[in-house]
């Protein structure tokens, strides 16, 4: 048992800030991740998602509030936390002038594993990213997507109870995206506990038990992706686009058939139960829109509704 | 919790590997670099000057003058080099101190580690260096050329700690030219290691006197001529020892300041 209670609670933060100067990063939030659970923080660049990954990484002191990380206060046991931390952190930092099997060596003895048994950790992970094949290369030749992979076995060396990932996927083509999502889920069923950032709506509907939304140093939503969904917006969302038009000319028109509308520099969104039948109303009107379409209602939509904005700019 | 030698050993394979991607062509430089300057400032610049011992500290020949400073004087660039452009990829250019700093490794187990492989280049340098002069008839004993290649050694660590300081918290390696030009190039040619530095005015002799590689030179020429002066040389050497300490301490709160934000 820790000292907060809780002994599942791997992360605890309680009114955390951060401020760098007299710039205020984060604005004092709540936090609490569980053991084995996914949990996200989504927000645009500049949400205060990095700055509290990296006081969670215990690798940058607390500017208020409270923060224990598994059981441990950072400011007191920062080396015996990053000891059982593994850290994907947004820009890569590994050896260029290293093979990619050197660089998983070399960090796993930082964290004191012996050398025979690092070898064999670093085979296996190497295996699990599919990089084996590349083990002799040099990490200067690999693409964005295996760098990313590396980075992501490296923080598996000393086999975390937790791993925090950065941004994982920001910069990759669709299918490193996948592959990445795909092992990193493996790890989920695996029992490890992930804390992810992203800007990324479909990667955290993707991969998030639960997620908070961020906005300006500030949480302004937390819940499981079908929950904050249920809460902020409808069912359906119909598309509704005019061409090179100024789309809030159209918006009042529309606005009656919808529960809610958002006006998009490219498009009008009717937030409604049944997208059809909204766009067939549209349609009675003697509206003629150029392209119409509809889906299900997604953490995009969640963003737009509390922040006005939309999450990847 | 683990030590702190413990938790600098670990870099140990880290270090290891730098070493066996870089050592050949230090060996190359590290060998053929003092016999050039032997060649020409030894024996062919020499040539023109008499050996006087009471114009040479002591020293028979001018060869045997400089030999002494010239083993310092590499150590100090040796040093500068290690601490200025490689201290920067690690925390500017490729980050690798950033991967470290999120494994159990604090940042002074980062400065002790990479302290660790500066001493290890030094040592080796400086022995290569040692070596190549003992044909020339330089040392006035086995036990005072180990104890030159020591204070080689030494001087490279009062020097090099300082400038690790440096380059831990400089935005950018424009800032190494002053290095380079106010502290490298002067101490290099007015420390005494080329002549004896009663030969500049009382001012300036007093400011080379003040110098970290005065220091140095004058503790290794005392070992390789035989001519110890236990006062002078316990300054000299509590100087540098203190060079060293605080050189440290400075280095460990640069590198916390430039990571932990």
């Amino acid at each position: 048992m820790d000292e907060t209670g809780h002994d599942d609670l791997m992360v605890s933060a309680r009114q955390l800030r951060k401020s760098f100067g007299s710039f205020e990063a984060v604005k004092g939030i709540d936090v609490d991740v569980r053991r084995g659970e996914a949990f996200g923080f989504l927000g645009p660049n500049g949400a205060g998602k990095s700055s509290t990954m990296r006081m969670i990484a215990a690798v940058s002191p607390v500017s208020g509030g409270h923060l224990r990380i598994l059981g441990l206060d950072p400011a007191e046991h920062g080396s015996e936390i990053r000891a059982r931390l593994g850290v994907c952190p947004q820009e890569d930092t590994l050896d260029t002038e290293l093979s990619v099997f050197d660089n998983l060596y070399v960090y796993g003895r930082y964290f004191g594993i012996p050398r025979a048994e690092v070898r064999s950790r670093a085979h296996d992970l190497l295996e699990f990213v599919q990089l084996a094949e590349r083990a002799k290369a040099k990490v200067d030749d690999l693409s964005g997507g295996m760098k990313r992979r590396l980075t992501i076995a490296r923080s598996l060396i000393n086999n975390p109870d937790l791993l925090l990932l950065d941004e994982p996927t920001t910069g990759l083509d669709p299918q490193a995206r996948h592959l990445l999502w795909d092992r990193l889920f493996r790890l989920k069923q695996q029992g490890v506990t992930l804390v992810i950032t992203s800007h990324y709506m479909d990667e955290a509907e993707q991969l998030c038990d639960r997620l908070v939304v961020m906005d300006k140093g500030l949480i302004v939503a937390e819940g499981s992706p079908s929950q904050l969904i249920r809460e902020h917006s409808t069912r359906e969302v119909a598309e509704l686009r005019f061409g090179v038009t100024e789309h809030s000319l159209y918006a009042d028109q529309v606005a009656d058939l919808a529960e809610r509308i958002e006006v998009l520099p490219d498009r009008l969104l009717l937030y409604s139960h049944d997208g059809e039948e909204a766009i067939a109303k549209v349609h009675e009107r003697g509206l003629t829109p150029s392209a119409t379409l509809v889906r299900r209602s997604s953490l995009e939509d969640v963003f737009l509704r509390l922040t006005g904005r939309t999450l990847v700019d | 919790m683990s030590s702190s030698f413990e938790l600098a050993v670990r870099q140990l394979d880290y270090w290891a590997t730098v070493y066996r991607r870089t050592w050949k062509g230090t060996v190359v430089s590290s060998f053929v670099n003092p016999l050039l300057y032997v060649l020409a400032m030894g024996v062919l610049l020499g040539g023109y000057i008499a050996g006087d011992p009471a114009q040479l500290e002591g020293a028979p020949t001018y060869l045997a003058f400089i030999a002494p400073g010239l083993l310092a004087a590499q150590s100090m660039q040796t040093a500068v080099g290690e601490t200025t452009y490689p201290v920067m990829s690690m925390v500017k250019w490729q980050k690798v101190y950033y991967g470290m700093q999120a494994t159990p490794l604090r940042p002074v187990d980062l400065v002790n580690a990479h302290l660790g492989f500066i001493v290890f280049r030094l040592a080796m340098t400086s022995a290569v260096f040692a070596a190549v002069l003992a044909p020339f008839d330089v040392y006035h004993s086995l036990l005072g050329a180990v104890g030159a290649w020591l204070v080689a050694v030494l001087v490279g660590l009062a020097i090099g700690l300082p400038v690790y300081a440096f380059a831990a918290g400089a935005p950018n390696e424009s800032s190494f030219a002053l290095v380079f030009r106010l502290g490298v190039i002067p101490q290099f040619l007015f420390s005494g290691a080329f002549f004896p530095i009663s030969n500049l005015s009382p001012v300036l002799e007093a400011i080379a006197r003040l110098t970290p590689l005065y220091q140095g030179v004058d503790l290794a020429r005392m070992l390789t001529l035989g001519t110890l002066d236990a006062g002078p040389a316990l300054v000299h050497l509590v100087y540098l020892l203190v060079m060293v300490v605080v050189g440290h301490v400075l280095a460990v709160r640069r590198l916390t300041r430039r990571l932990v934000v």
